[in-house]
């Protein structure tokens, strides 16, 4: 078949990447910015072992199809947020909830151990934005594979993790 | 081309803190409707942290935000200091200021280098520079400077975001003065550097002018934590009575609150600091950038990112100056003596003037909180500003894929904190 083998043939010289997606949801972002410290040590050899598929922090054109890991940062607390995290669930092969709201809900999650008095002054606010009262930890919605856990996430956990998936994905050997 | 009515929508902006929409309307070839949906969802920390010891608000209260976390953290560590009638040391406030320059030079530079030079590079992300040359160059020499500002919140608050050390009457650990030490090569060896991304966005041509007035804190050595408040409308005000000349609007279609000060549309952040309080820089930074710094004052918004890149210089040599000045001693935070009261907190976070008011009951638990928020307060300023750059790229019948290009480099320009912005809700007291 001489035509299908003429497709494509990847180049021995063209390096495999980790295909990843950065997401946020519900949250300070501040575990965005831990990445961003991150970079300061690492972003050169992150540039050749990683394809930062979707990372709306640094760039415009994202896609999130295909990703071998999905990064996601924050606490779940919207049907809009559900829906876009079931979907990132679909496309990624490893996906690692990072920073404490993603992990434990908390602080994104204060509102669900509310007085009566609070819940009340912020139920016209959650209706008119389409809130949840309850909000949601990433593994109550999805299941996960890996966690970061920390306020903002542990670096160093995320080293260490990513470097594991350089190993499983064959990145690197 | 476009016809005379079309809307310009853009569902989730890239390349600024959070997560923000935009729509545009357009009628007979005016603009007639600008709305910034600030989406980020709210998470209500003026409730969570009612009836809490006010002594752990600051570090609640920080969690607002990833990125500027320290100065959440600081000004609500001065709302609680005034309302309990704590002075702090001289040498606490000579740590606080380190460690807002150190904030300023990290969150500056990963705005300017990593959100805002792919603009002024014509690329869509850094990703996209070079592996050689030039751009290459640059892109070490941001992790460089961001690193250093990186360093100083690590040395004197314990870490960069969520920092650990600073608290209600000084600081639980009082850096080495061989630490401190360790920074002033590295210090030195940026400053060339920094001054070079000045020259970039001095030569950046990028315009918006517009009118609306300019509030900043001044000072006699551009610090970010105090005196009084001043705006180019030529008023100046105690810290205390802010609040009394802002209106707040709730703005429907977004989750965060927006502010008119004295009922006009008005900006916060480095330009009106530059704008109100640039002769106060230090005679170093002056002597290096003078150039840079007869701009202002200015109206054009861009020039934000030029008086953000000339505040990491002058961050760079206060923090030298006082770490060449700085002999730590032993000292234990003052001790906490509960008592009712109401305390305000204003400081320069970097993206503009931060305002917290805290009052507190009798047994120090807080009773109630109000924030107003920089980008919340630049909110109707910017909605204003899109809708002139849009008419004028009307004029000039530029295709409208390249008009939202131009709207999103006009609000990275602004530097706007989503996270910040909706994190709390004010209540109506009765």
């Amino acid at each position: 078949m001489f035509g299908s083998d003429s497709i494509y043939m990847p180049s021995k010289s063209r390096k495999k990447k980790l295909r990843i997606g950065w997401f946020t949801f519900t949250c300070s972002e501040d575990s965005s910015i831990i990445l961003l410290e991150l970079f300061n040590e690492h972003y050169f050899e992150w540039k050749e072992k990683i394809e930062f598929a979707h990372c709306k922090m640094i760039k415009s054109k994202n896609d999130q199809t295909g990703l071998d890991v999905a990064f996601i940062e924050g606490a779940i607390s919207t049907d809009t947020e559900k829906k876009k995290l079931l979907e990132i669930r679909k496309n990624a092969k490893k996906l690692v909830a990072v920073g404490a709201c993603a992990c434990t809900g908390m602080p994104s999650s204060q509102r669900n151990n509310f007085d009566d008095k609070a819940k009340e002054e912020i139920t016209p606010f959650l209706k008119q934005h389409g809130l949840w009262g309850k909000v949601l930890t990433v593994k109550d919605v999805v299941p996960i594979d890996d966690s970061v856990p920390g306020c903002p996430m542990d670096g160093k956990m995320f080293v260490s993790l990513l470097d594991r998936y350089f190993v499983d994905f064959g990145i690197v050997n | 081309m476009h016809g005379p009515d079309f809307d310009i929508t853009i569902e989730n902006l890239s390349k600024i803190e959070g997560h923000t929409a935009l729509a545009v309307a357009v009628k007979d070839g005016r603009v007639s409707e600008v709305h910034l949906e600030i989406n980020e969802n709210k998470r209500f920390f003026t409730q969570a942290i009612r009836g809490k010891p006010a002594i752990s608000a600051p570090q609640t209260l920080s969690r607002i935000c990833g990125t500027c976390s320290i100065a959440h953290h600081m000004c609500c560590i001065e709302a609680v200091e005034n309302a309990f009638g704590i002075v702090p040391s001289d040498q606490t406030m000579l740590l606080r200021h380190l460690l807002m320059n150190g904030l300023m030079i990290r969150d500056h530079a990963m705005h300017l280098y990593l959100f805002c030079l792919p603009d002024v590079f014509k690329k869509d992300s850094i990703l996209d520079f070079s592996d050689k040359g030039t751009e290459h160059e640059l892109i070490h020499k941001a992790f460089d400077i961001k690193s250093v500002g990186n360093a100083i919140s690590t040395i004197v608050g314990g870490r960069a975001v969520h920092a650990p050390f600073p608290v209600v009457g000084g600081f639980i650990k009082i850096p080495k003065k061989e630490d401190l030490s360790a920074l002033l090569p590295k210090l030195r060896a940026i400053r060339d550097a920094a001054i070079e991304f000045v020259d970039i966005f001095l030569n950046c041509r990028f315009s918006l002018e517009n009118e609306g007035a300019f509030v900043s804190l001044i000072n006699r050595d551009y610090n970010f934590l105090g005196d009084e408040l001043a705006t180019s409308l030529g008023i100046c005000i105690p810290e205390h009575r802010f609040a009394d000349y802002l209106a707040k609007s709730v703005i429907p279609y977004s989750q965060a609150p927006g502010f008119k000060f004295e009922g006009m549309p008005y900006s916060v952040g480095a330009l009106a600091r530059m704008n109100l309080n640039g002769s106060s820089l230090r005679p170093e930074t002056k002597q290096s950038l003078p150039k840079a710094i007869s701009v202002f004052p200015s109206k054009n918004t861009f020039h934000n990112n030029l008086a953000q890149a000339i505040e990491v210089v002058q961050c760079i040599d206060a923090s030298i100056a006082i770490i060449e000045s700085f002999d730590p001693k032993p000292e234990t935070p003052l001790q906490v003596k509960p008592k009712a009261g109401t305390g305000v907190g204003v400081i320069e976070a970097p993206r503009g003037t931060l305002y917290y008011h805290l009052d507190v009951a009798q047994d120090g638990r807080v009773n109630r909180a109000n924030l107003v928020i920089p980008t919340s307060q630049n909110q109707i300023k910017m909605e204003k500003d899109i809708g002139v750059l849009v008419e004028q790229c009307l004029k000039r019948r530029m295709p409208r894929d390249k008009i939202s290009l131009e709207i999103e480099k006009l609000i990275r320009a602004y530097d706007p904190c989503m996270s910040c912005a909706t994190h709390f809700l004010k209540v109506n007291w009765k």
